[in-house]
């Protein structure tokens, strides 16, 4: 790349070039501000709208024809559930695939292969991976559109996330700390599991959290996955069928009747305190645990 | 052992992936011929008298990609460009989160946020005979989802470019929107490219603010303010349904998939040669 001197320097007079200057920042400020006011929009609207419409009824209630009665009780506990079907399969799997990756894996073809493929599953759309949990635990392993499948399905689509974020976070640990307990004489598994990992478990959960809230808001592929739209029951066990907190959402959002806007409205402000919530937490437990070495 | 079967997993995702999708398109391809599939411009598989030419679902969902990036890119990069360049670090610190917390709000309520702010509110008032459903919208809000991915990729390349270099063009006299523009920004520019094609990739593959905002009316229009379908969108209206499992209908939207796929994939790809190939080793 190069740049000549002429061309650096071209600007013909100061105060032109001051100005340039000027206009520029503007427009970085402008693109800033559209941004930030597209957010705080977005959550004005979500709150006006849902505000009024949210009481104690609204979280133990069934959903109903009768926009005033509705509630997102069999959502909200779909959630919980698929959510805890996903945690438990990505979470280990997850870690699993990153130790193995980052402490036992050498650098072969093969190994390169699963960090492109990782890299690559990260980027595939969420709807593809709904599909891939309708053939293969809905059709395939036969489990039916329950929280199994949807739970698994879910797990899929994080599961890079979670392997990257674990990556970073044992890569982070400097490598004296294993071979300062290798050199006292404990196994390799004894230094990875005692001494890396532990110290390498912030930058993890901070990661974790991440993509569970990530999960937790997905929509598409549970629909695709085929999840129900509408329920009058509660999800006891692993092989109910069920719904999710967003999909309810979608439901509402999609009746012409504006009252149901109001109750969309509502299940979207449950919806993002919880995100919100772990958001802050992520960053609260990455500032509060992040240690240089 | 438990190890290696996790790291394995993340392969056999893949295959599956390939498998299903391929699976499936093979068995609509039986039924639908292939030209009928490229050929024509009229989709509507679920009508008695069925035609299959996928082109309007590709057309709404470059329509609404293509109406995104050029809202995200120039947003992005000046937001990439003043965390990197300009921001103080205590400023830095309060727009990283801000961002990520643009990132991280689901794509439904983005959805809901297009039909009933940015259609009624915004686009409204401007553009009275605006449709309900509309390109622009979701087009627009697409674009506001990417733009924290762009502009974090984008600055992630630019605090690259080490100082060194900006030093010698403070050195010539160079002003500061110089060294942005044409020091660091080229500089950095196999990341700020590699980042634009991935959130291209997600405005394609961007699903429920389509579905919701968006419309489900294949056809072939250029015209941002009338209703589309994209092939997410799509994909969503036929899973809704009660779809007979082994039906023509359940095949299409594989037969889709596989195309939102291929498409999504080969941007994967080209992102992370561009940004390998292009990039200036600087140590």
């Amino acid at each position: 790349m190069t740049v000549s001197a002429h061309e650096l320097l071209a600007t013909p007079d100061r105060a032109s070039r001051e100005r340039r200057e000027r206009v520029f920042t503007l427009w970085m400020l402008l693109a800033l501000t559209i941004a930030i006011i597209a957010l705080l929009a977005l959550l004005f609207d979500v709150l006006k709208v849902g505000i009024p419409r949210l009481n104690a009824a609204f979280v133990t209630d069934f959903p109903s024809r009768v926009p005033e009665r509705s509630g997102a009780y069999p959502a909200i506990l779909g959630s919980l559930w698929v959510i805890g079907v996903c945690a438990a399969f990505a979470i280990p799997v997850g870690m699993g695939a990153a130790i193995y990756l980052e402490e036992y894996a050498k650098p072969s073809r093969l190994n390169r292969f699963i960090e492109i493929n990782i890299a690559n599953l990260a980027g595939i759309p969420s709807v593809i991976y709904g599909l891939l949990g309708l053939a293969v635990f809905v059709r395939f392993l036969g489990f039916g559109r329950t929280v199994l499948a949807g739970g698994l399905t879910l797990g899929l689509l994080v599961l890079p996330v979670i392997t990257i974020a674990g990556r970073e976070a044992i890569r982070a640990v400097p490598p004296s700390i294993k071979e300062a307990a290798l050199a006292v004489g404990a196994t390799e598994w004894q230094a990875i599991s005692r001494q890396v990992l532990p110290a390498a478990l912030p930058g993890f959960m901070t990661g974790v959290i991440l993509a569970i809230s990530r999960a937790l808001g997905e929509t598409a592929p549970l629909i695709t996955m085929g999840a129900l739209t509408f329920v009058t029951f509660v999800p006891n066990h692993v092989l109910d069928r069920f719904t999710v907190l967003p999909i309810q959402i979608y439901n509402w959002t999609s009746r012409p009747q504006e009252a149901f806007q109001e109750t969309a409205a509502a299940g979207i402000v449950v919806l993002l305190i919880v995100l919100l919530t772990m958001n802050a937490l992520a960053i609260w437990l990455r500032n509060r645990y992040q240690r240089r070495w | 052992m438990f190890l290696r079967f996790a790291a394995a997993i993340t392969v056999l995702t893949t295959l599956a992936i390939g498998l299903t999708l391929l699976g499936e398109t093979v068995g609509f391809f039986r039924e639908v011929s292939p030209g009928a599939f490229f050929g024509s411009t009229e989709w509507s598989p679920t009508f008695a008298d069925p035609s299959f030419g996928v082109w309007p679902l590709v057309n709404g969902t470059l329509l609404v990609a293509g109406i995104g990036i050029v809202f995200a890119v120039p947003l992005g990069l000046l937001v990439a460009i003043y965390l990197s360049e300009y921001a103080r670090p205590r400023v830095r610190r309060i727009l990283k989160p801000f961002l990520e917390i643009l990132a991280g709000i689901p794509t439904v309520v983005l959805g809901f946020f297009a039909l009933h702010f940015v259609t009624q509110v915004v686009l409204k008032p401007i553009f009275p005979d605006i449709k309900t459903f509309n390109a622009l919208s979701a087009g627009l809000v697409v674009g506001l989802m990417i733009v924290p991915m762009i502009a974090s990729l984008s600055e992630d390349a630019m605090r690259a470019v080490p100082a060194s270099l900006r030093e010698g063009a403070y050195g010539l006299g160079a002003s500061k929107r110089t060294v942005a523009l044409r020091i660091v920004l080229p500089a950095a520019i196999s990341g700020v490219v590699s980042a634009i094609v991935l959130g291209l990739a997600r405005a394609i593959g961007e699903t429920m603010i389509v579905a919701i905002a968006g419309g489900n009316q294949p056809t072939m229009t250029f015209n941002p303010l009338h209703g589309i379908q994209t092939m997410t969108a799509f994909i969503v209206q036929v899973s809704l349904g009660d779809t007979q499992y082994g039906s023509i209908a359940y095949r299409t939207i594989f037969a889709v998939a596989t195309t939102l796929f291929v498409m999504t994939f080969a941007l994967n790809v080209v992102a992370h040669k561009i940004a390998r190939r292009f990039r200036e080793a600087y140590e």
